[in-house]
C-alpha cells in the first residue's frame, strides 16, 4: 500500500496534514499505536522540513508486511552540510519560523531517533531526499 | 496514571476560558507535556496528555492531533488565533486559555495529580 501526498513550502495552514492522514490510515489497517505513533512523528518532520525550506515537496509512504518506509522529496535550496544538519540544535530557519516553534533544530534529529534506517540526500540549489525505514515489529506467530 | 482528572476538572481548577472543544471535557488526562518547541512536544508527548504552551497558531492543533492530546492549554494570557480555535473544533480537541504564565498551569495541574511523562 503506498500513500502520497503533495505538501506546499510555506503552506502553514495545511502543514501536518499528511503525517496525520499518514497516521490515521495506519491505525485502521491494524498497525500498532508505538509504530503509528513513531511513524507519524518521522512523516511530520519531514512534512514540516519541506514546508518551512523548500518550494514544494512529496512525502510518500511505502506501507509493507514487515517495514513502512517514509519517502521526502522536494525542489528547494537543498542542504549543503548533512552531517550539521543532523545535529541537535542546529536550523537554518529564519527568525520568524523559531518564533512559531519550529526550527528547533530537532527535525531530522527526531527523524533519526524515531526510524531504524535514516538516509539524506541533497543536492544545493536543487533539492532534498530522506528515506527513513520503521521496522513493523514481528508478528506473534509468524 | 491514576488521578483520574478529566480535561472538565483542569477548566475548574485553572478558571480558565474554553476556546474550543467544548464536546470533549471530558476526556482523560494521562500526562503532561510543557514546551513551545512544536518537534519537542512530537518526540516528548503521548497519548491523552495535557500540553501548555505559549503557542497560539493553528499548527499547535496539528500536533495535539497527531499526538492524541486530551487538551492543549495556551498560557500566559495570549488568545489563540481565529484559524487555530476553528481547526481545534474541527478536530475535537478542548483548546484552554488562561491568563496564569506557564510555570503557574504546571504547578496547579501536578498539585491535581498529572505527572510528567518520562520517556526513556
Amino acid at each position: 500500500m503506498r500513500l502520497e501526498y503533495h505538501v506546499s513550502g510555506r503552506d502553514f495552514q495545511a502543514a501536518g496534514g499528511a503525517a496525520a492522514k499518514t497516521k490515521r490510515a495506519l491505525r485502521q489497517i491494524g498497525i500498532d499505536a508505538e509504530t503509528a505513533r513513531r511513524v507519524g512523528i518521522v512523516a511530520y518532520e519531514a512534512e514540516m522540513n519541506i514546508v518551512i525550506h523548500a518550494y514544494r515537496g512529496t512525502v510518500g509512504i511505502d506501507i509493507l508486511p514487515e517495514r513502512v518506509i517514509i519517502y521526502a522529496d522536494d525542489e528547494g535550496p537543498g542542504i549543503s552540510d548533512i552531517a550539521l544538519a543532523m545535529q541537535v540544535g542546529y536550523s537554518t530557519a529564519s527568525e520568524d519560523i523559531r518564533e512559531m516553534g519550529f526550527g528547533a533544530g530537532l527535525g531530522l534529529p527526531n527523524m533519526k531517533r524515531y526510524s531504524d534506517e535514516l538516509k539524506v540526500t541533497s543536492q544545493v540549489g536543487s533539492g532534498t531526499s530522506i528515506r527513513a525505514v520503521i521496522n513493523l515489529p514481528a508478528k506473534e506467530g509468524s | 496514571m491514576s488521578h483520574g482528572v478529566r480535561v472538565r476538572d483542569i477548566v475548574d481548577e485553572l478558571e480558565c476560558e474554553v476556546a474550543a472543544g467544548s464536546g470533549q471535557l471530558d476526556n482523560k488526562v494521562a500526562f503532561g507535556y510543557s514546551s513551545d518547541l512544536l518537534s519537542d512536544v512530537m518526540a516528548g508527548a503521548g497519548q491523552g496528555d495535557v500540553w501548555v504552551t505559549v503557542q497560539i497558531h493553528q499548527n499547535i492543533v496539528a500536533v495535539g492531533a497527531l499526538t492524541g492530546l486530551s487538551a492543549i492549554i495556551v498560557a500566559g494570557g495570549a488568545g489563540p488565533a481565529h484559524d487555530t480555535v476553528i481547526k481545534a473544533d474541527d478536530e475535537g480537541i478542548p483548546l484552554l486559555t488562561t491568563s496564569k504564565p506557564s510555570f503557574e498551569v504546571v504547578g496547579i495541574l501536578y498539585r491535581m495529580g498529572i505527572r510528567g511523562r518520562v520517556r526513556e
